[in-house]
C-alpha cells in the first residue's frame, strides 16, 4: 500500500521526517517498506513558455527556442526535439539544474549557439507515460498541467509529496486505505484524527424510481448499497485528483473512474460504476451465476462462469462479477448519462475463489478477499458522490439504496486487565489501556470493549493485547527469562548418534550435502531401477513447480549422483560426500508417508575404490559398535556395478549397501569415471548399534605373530577362510589380519593364495613355540579339509 | 717410576684429546687402561719399590688411571655431540615445503548455523524433537487457526498430495507444535528444525524447500516478557552480546500478540546501507504468544497455562552468517562452496 503523505495530511497534522514516521509506524505494526521523496532528485526545474521556435543555422536537427521561464529576460535554449512549436508549456531544466540519475544540466554553446537549459521529456523527469497518458514517450513533455510560466515543476506535477510504502498484514484490510492508516498515524503520534463526513447536495430525483436491489443470496452479499448520477460529464479529473492517484500508484483515466479509485484507496472500500442504460428493466440482482454461464468482462476477455461465483446482474444478464471486475456491457463510455454507484460487501473466501478460478486477481478482489467493513459502503458511496458534485461530473440523483441481506453483528468483550498483563508480563493499569485502545477507536461502556466494525480481526482478550502491547510498544515490555518447573534440554540418543556418525564422515574426509526431498519420476529408470520394483510407487506432488520436482524420493542415490555429476561438470576433480538423507514411502494404512533416514555416502577420484568406501563404512559400524556385520556379495543389484557390491547385514538386519555404482547409471548422468556409493538405513544402525564398552583388561602375557599363506580355489571369498581359520583354532588366536591375495604364476589357473598375519595369545601365560605351533596346525588342518585349502 | 708414570699420563692425555672417534678412543683406553696396557705394566712393577714408596707411587698410580679414565668419558662424550650435531645436520628439511595433505571433510554450512541454534536452546533446556515433512492440512492449518479458505492454504502456494487437500508438505515447521502438545503435558519447551515447502520458484532469494526452526514452549504463567528474553539471549548468542534485537508488531493466524524479530543491521549498525535496504534492521525471526485457540485444540486449560512459540529461517541465517548472496548455493553442493566452510 502506497500512501501519498499530502493525502494522509488531510486527516492527521503530522510534522515529522519520513525517517521518524516509518520507524514509529512500523514500531506499532504498520511496516514501512521504504520511503521516497517523489522530487528528491529534480532541482532547478521550471515550467517554460515557448516564444518562438527557428531552425539551427549549423545543424538539419536542432532548433533554437526562445522560452520564457518567468525571468527578466527569456532563455534561448537549443533542443533536438521535434514535438514543440510555440505557445507549449515544456518542463525546463535550468543552468544548474538535476534531473534524476544524478545528471546535471548546465549552460553550453551547441554548434555555435548559446543554450541555456533543457526542456524535459517524461524520461528526463524520472516519469512514464503510464503517469501522464496525454505525453509522448519520444519528445518534450508538453504539459496539459494548470500551471504558470517560471512554476516549479515539481509542484505543478505532484512530484512535491513524499510516498511511503507499507506492507499491510492479511488480517489489516482496513489499512489499505488512507483513513484507516490515518487512524493507525493518528493512534501511534498521539494525535487527533479528522474525519470528514461526506455532504451530498442531491440534485432532486429518486433513486427508487429508477433502480430496484436485490440480493438474492445473502451469504455471498452482506450489503449493497447503490447511489446513481445522471448528466454524467466524462472528462479528465483536477489536476490534485490525478496526483493522488498518481502518487498512490494508480493510473488516472477519467473523472468517474478517477472517483471510484480515489474512493477506494481513502476509504478501502472497492467501488463499481456502471453504465444505467445497460441495467436491463433497471432491476440489479446479485446472485450465483448459475450454469453455464459466460461474461465478457471489462478487459474484453470472455470468461466462462462457475455456477457459484456471484455476479451482478440485470434482470436478463449478468453485468458484472461481484467484487472483481465489471462486465464490458455495462461500461462507461464517453456517450453515458446516467451511472450506477456500486458500493457493496461481500463474501471473501468466495471473491477469492472466483478472482482465482477466472486467474484475474484485482485491486479490488484483492481487498473484498480479505473481508471488508458492510459498515463502510454507506461513507464510500457518500463520498464518491460528494467527490462528483465536487468535480461538476454529473447531477446526483436523490435517494440511497441500501440493501442489507444479513445481519451485521456486532462485537463486544470484556477488558480483562489482568488476563492481558498475564500474558504480556506487564503491568498496566485498566485506564493506560483503555487510553490506548481509545485511540484506536474502540468504544467502552465500562468494562465493556466495544470493536470497531472494521476491526474484525479483534474477537478474543488476546487481539486486545496485541493491540495495546502494540501501542504501548513492545520494545517497552519487560525482558524476563523464563521461571517454573526446570526441564532437561538435550537431543534423543538418535540425534546424538547422528551427530556422531556426521563427525565421523567428516573426519574420514566426507563432506556433507543437503539436497531436495523431491525428485523427477525418471530418475527410477536413470538408476536402472527395475519396472515392477515397489519403490516405483512414489508420493506424487498434485500441483509441482515442475515434472522434475514432482514425486518424493524413495532412494536416495538420485540425489547423490545429481550432485556428483554436477561436481564432475564443475570440474572438481574427487568429491568424497555424505548425506543423512529422508525417504518418503507411501503407507497403505496411513495418509501420511513412512519417513526414513538414510545415511548416503558417494564418492569419486582421488583413488576411491570399493575397498576405500567399504573401509569408511566399516568404520562408521565400528563407530556403532555394531558386531558381527557381513558383508554380502550381491550380483544382482541393477544400480551397482555387478562383481562390486555388497549387501551390509547385522543381527538378522539388512543395513544397506556399499560398492561401485554401475557404469551404465554413470552414463546416464553424464558420468564416465567410476563412482562409489553406499546407503545405511540409519534406523537399522541404530537398532543394531552395540552397547557403552566395558573395560577388559589388558593382557598380561605377550602375543606371537605367525604369518600363513594358503593356496585354495579363487571363488572362495576371504570371508569364508577367516571364519573357518577362527574355527580352526584350539582357543589362542586373538586377531586375524589379511594382508595379501595373489593369482598369477606360481599359484596354478583357478587358485589363489590368501596370506594372513595371525595373532595368538594365552591369557595365563607366554606361550611356546611349540604350543603357538599346535594352534597353527590345527586351523591349516580345518582349512585343508574343508576348504582344500593348503599351506603354500 | 714416578717419572714413567707422569710420562704416561702427559702422553695419554695428549692421544685421548686428539682422538676422532670412538674406535680411537677405544684402543686408546686399551692401550693405557687395559689389562696389558701401559698403566697396567708399570703397576706390575711395584714389587720392586720400597715400603714407603709403594703407598706414594700406588696413590699416584690410582690418580692417574681416574684422570686418563675420565679424560675418556669426557672425550667420547665430546665426540658422541659432535656426532649428534653432524646427523642432525644432515636431516635438514625445508620446512616450507606443505605438509602431507590429509582430506578433511566439511559440514554444510547450514549444518553449522543449526547445530549452533540448537546447542543455544538446549543450554535453556529445550528439548529437540522432530516432525513428520508429509503432513496433514489438519496439523498444518486448521489446529493452527488457519481455517479452510484461508489464503495460505491456496494450490498455488502449498504443495498438495491429495486432490482434497487434507495431505500436503507442510509449509511450517509450526505443526510440530500440535503433535508435541498432543503428546506431552506442560511443561514444554521443545525446538524443531527442519524442512518445510512452498510453491517458490528457485531463485536467489527463494526455494520450493527450506529450513525451519520451531520453538515452543508451554508452561504456567509464560509471558511475552519471557519470550522477548528468550529470543534476546538466543540473539545474543548467536551475534554476539552486544547484538541489539526489536520486536515489531505482525500477524500470524496461531500467535496473539504476534510479532516479528529484526535484528540491527551488521554492515551500517542501524544507520541505513544497501544491505538492510535502508531500514538499519534485518528481519530474523517470526514469534508470538501461541493462540489460546490453539492451545485449547490441544487439550491445554488457557486458564492455567500459556505459551510462546517462534520460527526460524534457517537459509536466511546461514547466509546472513557467512554472507552468501544466492541461496541455490545451498542446495548446489558444489565441492568449492562446501570446502570453504
Amino acid at each position: 500500500m502506497k500512501l501519498s503523505r499530502k493525502w494522509l495530511s488531510e486527516f492527521v497534522d503530522l510534522s515529522v521526517s519520513d525517517k521518524e514516521y516509518s520507524d514509529r509506524m512500523t514500531l506499532t505494526g504498520s511496516k514501512v517498506e521504504g520511503t521516497e521523496d517523489l522530487g528528491a532528485e529534480i532541482q532547478n526545474v521550471v515550467v517554460g513558455k515557448i516564444l518562438t521556435i527557428q531552425r539551427h543555422e549549423n545543424s538539419d536537427h536542432l532548433f533554437v527556442c526562445s522560452v520564457d521561464v518567468g525571468q527578466t529576460e527569456p532563455l534561448t535554449i537549443v533542443t533536438g526535439a521535434q514535438n514543440v512549436s510555440a505557445g507549449d508549456m515544456v518542463p525546463v531544466a535550468l543552468h544548474g539544474s538535476s534531473l534524476p540519475g544524478g545528471i546535471h544540466i548546465k549552460q553550453g554553446k551547441l554548434r555555435g549557439v548559446e543554450s541555456n537549459g533543457m526542456l524535459c521529456s517524461l524520461k528526463e523527469l524520472g516519469l512514464t507515460v503510464n503517469d501522464f497518458p496525454y505525453a509522448v514517450e519520444d519528445g518534450i513533455f508538453l504539459l496539459q498541467e494548470d500551471c504558470t510560466v517560471g512554476q516549479d515543476i515539481r509542484t505543478v506535477l505532484g512530484l512535491d509529496d513524499h510516498v511511503v510504502e507499507f506492507e499491510i498484514t492479511n488480517n489489516r484490510p482496513d489499512c489499505l486505505s488512507v483513513i484507516g492508516l490515518a487512524r493507525e498515524s493518528a493512534a501511534s503520534f498521539h494525535l487527533p484524527l479528522n474525519l470528514h463526513t461526506p455532504e451530498v447536495k442531491g440534485a432532486g430525483g429518486n433513486i427508487s424510481d429508477l433502480l430496484d436491489v436485490e440480493i438474492l443470496d445473502g451469504d455471498l452479499c452482506t450489503r449493497y448499497t447503490a447511489r446513481m448520477v445522471k448528466n454524467v460529464k466524462i472528462q479528465p479529473s483536477p489536476k490534485w485528483m490525478r496526483e493522488r492517484l498518481r502518487n498512490s500508484g494508480v493510473r488516472p483515466i477519467n473523472n468517474i473512474v478517477d472517483i471510484t479509485n480515489y474512493v477506494m484507496l481513502e476509504y478501502g472500500q472497492p467501488m463499481h460504476a456502471f453504465d444505467y442504460s445497460c441495467v436491463s428493466g433497471g432491476k440489479i440482482i446479485v446472485r450465483r451465476a448459475g450454469e453455464n454461464a459466460s461474461f465478457q468482462t471489462l478487459d474484453g476477455t470472455e470468461r466462462n462462469l462457475k455456477p457459484d461465483m456471484l455476479v451482478i446482474a440485470d434482470e436478463t444478464r449478468p453485468v458484472g462479477v461481484a467484487g472483481v471486475m465489471g462486465g464490458a456491457n455495462s461500461e462507461i463510455t464517453d456517450q453515458t448519462d446516467m451511472i450506477v454507484f456500486e458500493s457493496a460487501n461481500f463474501n471473501g473466501v468466495s471473491i477469492r475463489k472466483t478472482a482465482i478460478g477466472l486467474g484475474m486477481r484485482t485491486d479490488a478482489s484483492g481487498r473484498f478477499e480479505k473481508g471488508l467493513d458492510p459498515m463502510n459502503t454507506l461513507p464510500a458511496v457518500q463520498r464518491a458522490c460528494e467527490l462528483v458534485e465536487l468535480l461538476g461530473a454529473g447531477d446526483v440523483v436523490d435517494g440511497i439504496i441500501d440493501v442489507i441481506a444479513a445481519d451485521i453483528p456486532t462485537y463486544s468483550l470484556p477488558l480483562e486487565p489482568d488476563k492481558i498483563n498475564r500474558l504480556l508480563g506487564t503491568d498496566l493499569s485498566a485506564d493506560e489501556m483503555k487510553t490506548l485502545l481509545q485511540e484506536l477507536d474502540f468504544t467502552f461502556d465500562g468494562e465493556i470493549v466495544h470493536v470497531p466494525s472494521f476491526r474484525s480481526d479483534v474477537r478474543h482478550y488476546s487481539d486486545l493485547a496485541e493491540e495495546v502491547a502494540r501501542m504501548y510498544g513492545y520494545n517497552r515490555i519487560p525482558t524476563t527469562l523464563m521461571r517454573g518447573e526446570t526441564t532437561l534440554g538435550g537431543r534423543s540418543p538418535a540425534q546424538q548418534a547422528r551427530r556422531q556418525i556426521g563427525d565421523l564422515c567428516r573426519g574420514m574426509g566426507f563432506s556433507e550435502i543437503i539436497t531436495y526431498s523431491f525428485v523427477s519420476p525418471s530418475c527410477f529408470d536413470k538408476i536402472r531401477m527395475r519396472p515392477d520394483h515397489p519403490l516405483r510407487n512414489a508420493i506424487t506432488i498434485l500441483n509441482p513447480l515442475g515434472e522434475d520436482t514432482s514425486i518424493l524420493r524413495t532412494r536416495v542415490l538420485p540425489s547423490m549422483m545429481e550432485v556428483i555429476a554436477r561436481n564432475i561438470s564443475y570440474r572438481n576433480a574427487s568429491a568424497k560426500l555424505y548425506e543423512f538423507a529422508t525417504v518418503y514411502k507411501p503407507q497403505e494404512d496411513s495418509q501420511l508417508a513412512n519417513e526414513q533416514v538414510r545415511l548416503s555416502l558417494g564418492a569419486y577420484g582421488d583413488g576411491m575404490d570399493f575397498f576405500s568406501i567399504k573401509g569408511n563404512v566399516e568404520a562408521i559400524l565400528k563407530s556403532m559398535r555394531i558386531e558381527n556385520v557381513s558383508f554380502l556379495a550381491d550380483t544382482n543389484m541393477p544400480s551397482y556395478h555387478p562383481g562390486r557390491c555388497a549387501r551390509i547385514s547385522a543381527g538378522g538386519m539388512q543395513l544397506g549397501l556399499v560398492g561401485q555404482i554401475h557404469p551404465l547409471i554413470g552414463q546416464n548422468y553424464g558420468i564416465s569415471q567410476p563412482v562409489y556409493g553406499a546407503q545405511l538405513s540409519f534406523s537399522a544402525l541404530l537398532e543394531q548399534a552395540g552397547p557403552e564398552p566395558q573395560y577388559v583388561p589388558l593382557p598380561r602375557f605377550p602375543s606371537v605373530t605367525r604369518d600363513i599363506a594358503v593356496v585354495c580355489d579363487a571363488g572362495i571369498p576371504v570371508a569364508v577362510l577367516e571364519e573357518c581359520i577362527a574355527r580352526g583354532s584350539q582357543g589362542l588366536l586373538k586377531d586375524i589380519t589379511l594382508f595379501d591375495v595373489y593369482t598369477g604364476t606360481p599359484i596354478p589357473t583357478g587358485k589363489k593364495s590368501v596370506a594372513f598375519s595371525l595373532t595368538l595369545r594365552a591369557d595365563d601365560k607366554t606361550l611356546t613355540d611349540g604350543e603357538a605351533d599346535a594352534d597353527i596346525q590345527s586351523i591349516l588342518s580345518l582349512l585343508k579339509s574343508e576348504l582344500g585349502a593348503v599351506l603354500r | 717410576m714416578r717419572k714413567q708414570l707422569e710420562e704416561i699420563q702427559k702422553s695419554a692425555l695428549e692421544t685421548i684429546r686428539s682422538a676422532n672417534l670412538a674406535a680411537d678412543l677405544e684402543s686408546l683406553r686399551v692401550k693405557y687402561l687395559g689389562k696389558k696396557g701401559a698403566l697396567t705394566a708399570v703397576l706390575k712393577q711395584m714389587g720392586k719399590l720400597s715400603a714407603e714408596e709403594r703407598p706414594v707411587i700406588g696413590q699416584l698410580a690410582n690418580a692417574v688411571r681416574e684422570e686418563l679414565t675420565e679424560a675418556i668419558a669426557r672425550q667420547s662424550k665430546l665426540l658422541e655431540q659432535a656426532a649428534m650435531e653432524a646427523k642432525l645436520a644432515a636431516e635438514v628439511v625445508d620446512v616450507t615445503i606443505p605438509g602431507t595433505p590429509v582430506t578433511v571433510g566439511h559440514r554444510h554450512p547450514m549444518s553449522l548455523v543449526l547445530e549452533e541454534a540448537e546447542d543455544i536452546f538446549i543450554g535453556m533446556g529445550f528439548q529437540i524433537v522432530e516432525g513428520p515433512e508429509v503432513e496433514l492440512a489438519d496439523y498444518n492449518f486448521t489446529r493452527l487457526n488457519t481455517p479452510e479458505g484461508h489464503p495460505a492454504r491456496d494450490w498455488q502456494d502449498t504443495f498438495y498430495l491429495t486432490e482434497d487437500g487434507s495431505v500436503l508438505l507442510r509449509t511450517q515447521t509450526s505443526p510440530v507444535q500440535v503433535h508435541v502438545m498432543e503428546q506431552q503435558k506442560p511443561p514444554i519447551r521443545i525446538v524443531s528444525p527442519g524442512r518445510v515447502y512452498r510453491k517458490d520458484e528457485v531463485d536467489a532469494t527463494h526455494s520450493p524447500m527450506f529450513h525451519q526452526i520451531e520453538g515452543l514452549v508451554v508452561d504456567k504463567g509464560i509471558t511475552m516478557a519471557d519470550l522477548k528474553g528468550t529470543l534476546e539471549v538466543f540473539v545474543q548468542r548467536l551475534y554476539g552480546a552486544g547484538t541489539k534485537i526489536r520486536f515489531r508488531p505482525h500477524h500470524f493466524p496461531f500467535t496473539e500478540p504476534s510479532c516479528e524479530v529484526d535484528v540491527q543491521c551488521f554492515e551500517c549498525q542501524g544507520a541505513g546501507c544497501r544491505v538492510c535496504k535502508g531500514e538499519g534492521w534485518i528481519e530474523l525471526l517470526g514469534a508470538g504468544m501461541v493462540h489460546p485457540k490453539v492451545l485449547e485444540g490441544c487439550g491445554i486449560d488457557t486458564d492455567l497455562y500459556s505459551g510462546f512459540a517462534f520460527g526460524i529461517g534457517v537459509e536466511r541465517m546461514t547466509m546472513r552468517r557467512f554472507s552468501i548472496s544466492d541461496l541455490r548455493l545451498i542446495f548446489e553442493n558444489d565441492m568449492r562452496f562446501l570446502s570453504q566452510f
